[in-house]
């Protein structure tokens, strides 16, 4: 039996503008019922790859070198209209972003039916009925509902399914998703992969998904490339890339990813991706590298056969398994508790069409206590309550009903329900850190002014005195003393979470409040950022509350760790306790729906 | 939906009682009253006394505001001081006219600028897109007396097609003032379908730029398609309220304009009450200014909730 001739064929494909290459020199191809999986972090250019295999170039981008072939006929150079019929006909998108991607005036139903008009001989009749069958196969709870509806007017998972549907209207023989499950909850998610997975094996469909998330290419992909700064540094089998990764990239991309099944922290990656106007002129991982050698600095290595299936760019390829944690450090030493929470309601008032308000409650009858130096992690899916909880502890919710009470220097002080009504050392005692630094700091305040506005509230410190100050709460979240001068706008992702981390610690705080706080942030950003927090709030004794949607990443920072669903508790413990033997079935079902990554 | 609706309306309606206390205590401030400015220099105190008394004037403001505002729910305007005659019937006519005017400028000004609009917007920056902007903003900068001016010259000096001046009275049949608010009409178009065109053309490129227009070209939708079943609905949506405002806010051009053509309509009027000082009429036709342009701008409030299903149906 001979190999299926591939379908998809992209060769030393360059894209980019003047003086930079977003992607450069790839190659790859794909054949009836394969998938390929493209990892990397923001900025890889994985995005705009997928793009171009549909023959389309994202604003301000331009085709430099290479070719793209779909059943032999090129993608690129090609007018719109000479791409119409191939365009969802014989390569589908799922996009990153359903709810923006489906037109906001047009119904569900409408928009499939179009793909149909287009791509395929079905009569107006037979199309209405195409159109409920698909809804169906995407597993739509009442298609015929769901087909009258507006795109707003479904939930996340519901959009993102009529997405899948609308791109398997016109049966491709090649699926391109972006994404497909970034912002669903963890079930959600596993059930949308398990429909990917059926449609692959029961249609032949070839797949490419772009994701910076290791555990869904693992899911629902055979093969693996990993992207950096725009060029592919491994391809080749998914459980063996993964498990004993010939990059140091590779390794070191799996080496960041918190696991469910082990305790410690993941290990960051140092440094950060290159400029893309500025390439190194060696490895473009040189910088970052572990194993780096003068060579590297010189020579830039090419995508070469490591084994007769997989391809690495690196001068020392090897394949040595990926370190997974770091061992955990010392036990946990139980202190006296700092906060505790009793009974704890929240509720919102609900307006329905009539002016009328009912009560919805958000949270209910919650209790638990957080000791000195202990790192809570507060669990759920979205709608849990569980940033509800943290806005109640920092004032910013007005609790229906139940207690808080903190307790400084030996002295148990109720917390009052509104930060109005709280004394300045309360106030400075708990300090509360955003999902979103790009909001949560003000975009027209150089760093410098940013810390300032606590230090000199809470700190007294003299304005002599500030720069020297402010530089030392940056150095330790390992930011340059250069970082002060800096607009957020400056400065990357990570560096602006840490700048909001330092400007906690500013206030010098006994409670740290973590609201989802590395979600916005890539792995290996996001490990650096989860030792950070780690390291400091056992260096200064803080208790902290990590709240999150994802398992994996509390089990890797907290202490203890309670499971939230619909607003209350139904599980607390110890974190390797709780991952390794859960009681509930709630968490349970949550820690069997996460996706494990091979190892 | 209705509670959306019911609170548009009695906004409207606080709106319009606004309007009806400033309009009343405005012209209360003024020095003298109806009856100085009516008698003029030689009333004596008698006079004016048998005069205030006769209107009504010799009663404190607020019981004066009362009866004012309450006749006018009963479709009672007052009695014009110069005119000595029911304010309703010379106001009635002139509002038609005006109406007229308005509705002829609607029907030519609105197509025109939604079609320029989308056609600037598809190919921003592009020769096409240059020309239109360019005579838009040029028609946006130059004020109506002069854009009037300059169509008369052109129109009805040099070319001759059509007469410079509205000659026709005020009660003439509905189809002669049609043809008779052709240059008026065009000189409002000039300036209405400007500012509507540039609204629907920013709206037009920034839907061009959306993920789902993306989406319908990787779901190989068509040009052609794409721009009537995806962009165009989408861009005019937001210029609804746009067009309302643009069209209240014409009632201003529409004093000015119809005084260069010498068209019968309530802004003529308007300019008339005021240089005779005929203060109930200016009163009536300031408030029926207000409703005018509170009833359009509520209009297209309750027409843009109609047509966006954001608005009209909410989650949950």
């Amino acid at each position: 039996m001979t190999a299926p001739s591939p379908r998809l064929m992209v060769e030393n494909l360059q894209i980019g503008g003047a003086g930079f290459l977003v992607v450069d020199r790839v190659s790859f191809t794909l054949g009836p019922g394969e998938s390929l999986g493209i990892a990397g972090e923001s900025g890889s250019g994985k995005s705009t790859l997928l793009l171009s295999l549909m023959g389309m170039m994202r604003q301000g981008l331009l085709h430099v070198g290479g070719s793209v072939r779909l059943d032999g006929r090129p993608m690129l150079g090609q007018s719109d209209a000479a791409l119409e019929p191939v365009r969802g006909g014989k390569i589908a998108l799922v996009p990153q972003n359903p709810a923006t991607a489906l037109n906001p005036s047009r119904r569900i139903g409408a928009q499939i039916d179009e793909a149909l008009q287009l791509h395929s001989t079905l009569t107006r009749i037979d199309r209405a009925a195409r159109v409920l069958d698909l809804l169906g196969r995407v597993r739509l709870p009442e298609p015929a509902i769901a087909a009258r509806r507006f795109p707003h007017e479904l939930s996340g998972g519901q959009v993102q399914r009529a997405a899948i549907a609308m791109a398997l209207a016109g049966e491709p023989d090649m699926l391109l998703l972006d994404e497909p499950t970034t912002g669903l909850d963890v079930t959600t998610q596993a059930a949308l992969l398990d429909l990917l997975v059926d449609l692959r094996h029961r249609d032949r469909v070839g797949m490419v998904c772009v994701s910076h998330d290791l555990g869904v290419l693992a899911r629902l992909c055979d093969r693996i490339a990993v992207m950096y700064a725009g060029a592919m540094v491994e391809e080749g089998p998914l459980v063996p890339v993964l498990t004993h990764p010939g990059h140091p990239y590779t390794r070191a991309l799996v080496a960041s990813i918190p696991r469910i099944g082990a305790a410690g922290l993941p290990l960051p990656i140092d440094g950060n991706p290159p400029s893309l106007f500025h390439l190194p002129t060696g490895c473009r991982f040189a910088p970052r590298c572990a194993l780096v050698q003068d060579a590297c600095r010189t020579t830039r290595p090419d995508l070469e056969l490591l084994d007769p299936d997989r391809k690495v760019a690196c001068l020392r390829p090897m394949t040595i398994p990926a370190p997974v944690t770091r061992p955990s450090d010392a036990a946990f030493a139980i202190g006296a508790p700092i906060l505790a929470v009793k009974d704890l309601s929240v509720g919102y008032a609900q307006q329905n069409m009539f002016g009328k308000t009912t009560p919805r409650q958000v949270v209910e009858a919650v209790s638990f206590t957080v000791q000195k130096g202990e790192v809570l992690g507060l669990v759920g899916e979205s709608g849990s309550g569980k940033s509800t909880i943290l806005r109640a502890i920092a004032g910013l919710a007005h609790p229906g009903s139940g207690s808080m009470s903190l307790t400084r220097d030996g002295e148990t002080r109720v917390l009052a329900a509104s930060s109005t009504e709280r004394s300045l050392a309360q106030l400075r005692s708990i300090q509360l850190i955003f999902q979103n630094p790009d909001a949560s700091l003000n975009p027209r305040h150089r760093v410098l002014d940013l810390l300032a506005q606590p230090l000199l509230l809470y700190g007294k410190v003299a304005r002599s005195q500030l720069r020297a100050k402010a530089a030392g709460l940056l150095a330790e979240v390992r930011l340059g003393a250069a970082t002060l001068d800096r607009m957020p706008a400056q400065l990357s992702g990570g560096e602006r979470q840490r700048v909001a981390i330092a400007r906690a610690f500013a206030a010098e705080p006994d409670l740290l409040l973590c609201d989802e706080i590395t979600t916005a942030l890539d792995v290996s950003v996001q490990a650096a950022v989860l030792e950070l927090i780690r390291e400091l709030a056992r260096k200064h004794d803080v208790a902290a509350i990590f709240v999150s949607h994802d398992l994996a990443v509390v089990r890797a920072i907290a202490d203890r760790i309670a499971v939230l669903r619909s607003g209350r508790i139904v599980e607390i413990g110890p974190a390797g306790d709780l991952c390794e033997r859960p009681v509930d079935d709630y968490t349970q079902s949550l820690i069997a729906s996460i996706l494990r990554i091979p190892a | 939906m209705i509670a959306v609706l019911l609170e548009r309306i009695g906004l409207a309606l606080v709106t319009l009682l606004i309007i009806a206390v400033t309009v009343f205590f405005a012209l209360e401030l003024m020095p003298g009253d109806a009856c100085t400015v009516h008698l003029g220099r030689g009333a004596t105190d008698t006079m004016l006394a048998a005069c205030r008394a006769r209107m009504g004037l010799d009663q404190p403001p607020l019981w004066r505001f009362a009866a004012w505002a309450g006749d006018i729910l009963h479709g009672d305007l007052g009695v014009s001081m110069q005119r000595e005659r029911p304010i309703v019937d010379i106001v009635g006519w002139r509002l038609r006219n005006t109406l007229i005017l308005a509705a002829v400028t609607a029907t030519i000004g609105i197509p025109l600028a939604l079609g320029l609009g989308v056609l600037a917007g598809l190919k921003p920056d592009g020769p096409l897109d240059m020309a239109i902007s360019g005579i838009a903003i040029f028609a946006m900068t130059v004020p109506e007396f002069i854009s009037g001016t300059l169509m008369i010259l052109v129109f009805s000096v040099i070319l001759g097609w059509a007469a410079g001046v509205v000659t026709i009275g005020y009660k003439a049949p509905a189809l002669d003032l049609v043809r008779a608010s052709m240059l008026p009409a065009a000189t409002l178009v000039f300036i209405l379908a400007a500012h509507i065109l540039r609204m629907v053309r920013a709206s037009v490129i920034e839907v061009m730029q959306s993920d789902f227009v993306q989406m319908a070209r990787l779901k190989g939708v068509p040009q052609r398609r794409i721009i009537w079943h995806h962009v165009v609905p989408n861009a005019l949506l937001p210029a609804i309220s746009v067009i309302g405002l643009t069209m209240a806010w014409l009632l201003g051009g529409v004093v000015i304009v119809e005084s260069v053509f010498n068209y019968p309509g309530l802004g003529r009027l308007a300019v008339d009450a005021v240089a005779d000082q005929d203060l109930p009429l200016v009163q009536a036709i300031a408030l029926l200014f207000g409703l005018i342009y509170v009833l359009t701008n509520l209009g297209a409030d309750l027409l843009a909730l109609a047509l966006n299903p954001r608005l009209r149906t909410r989650r949950g």
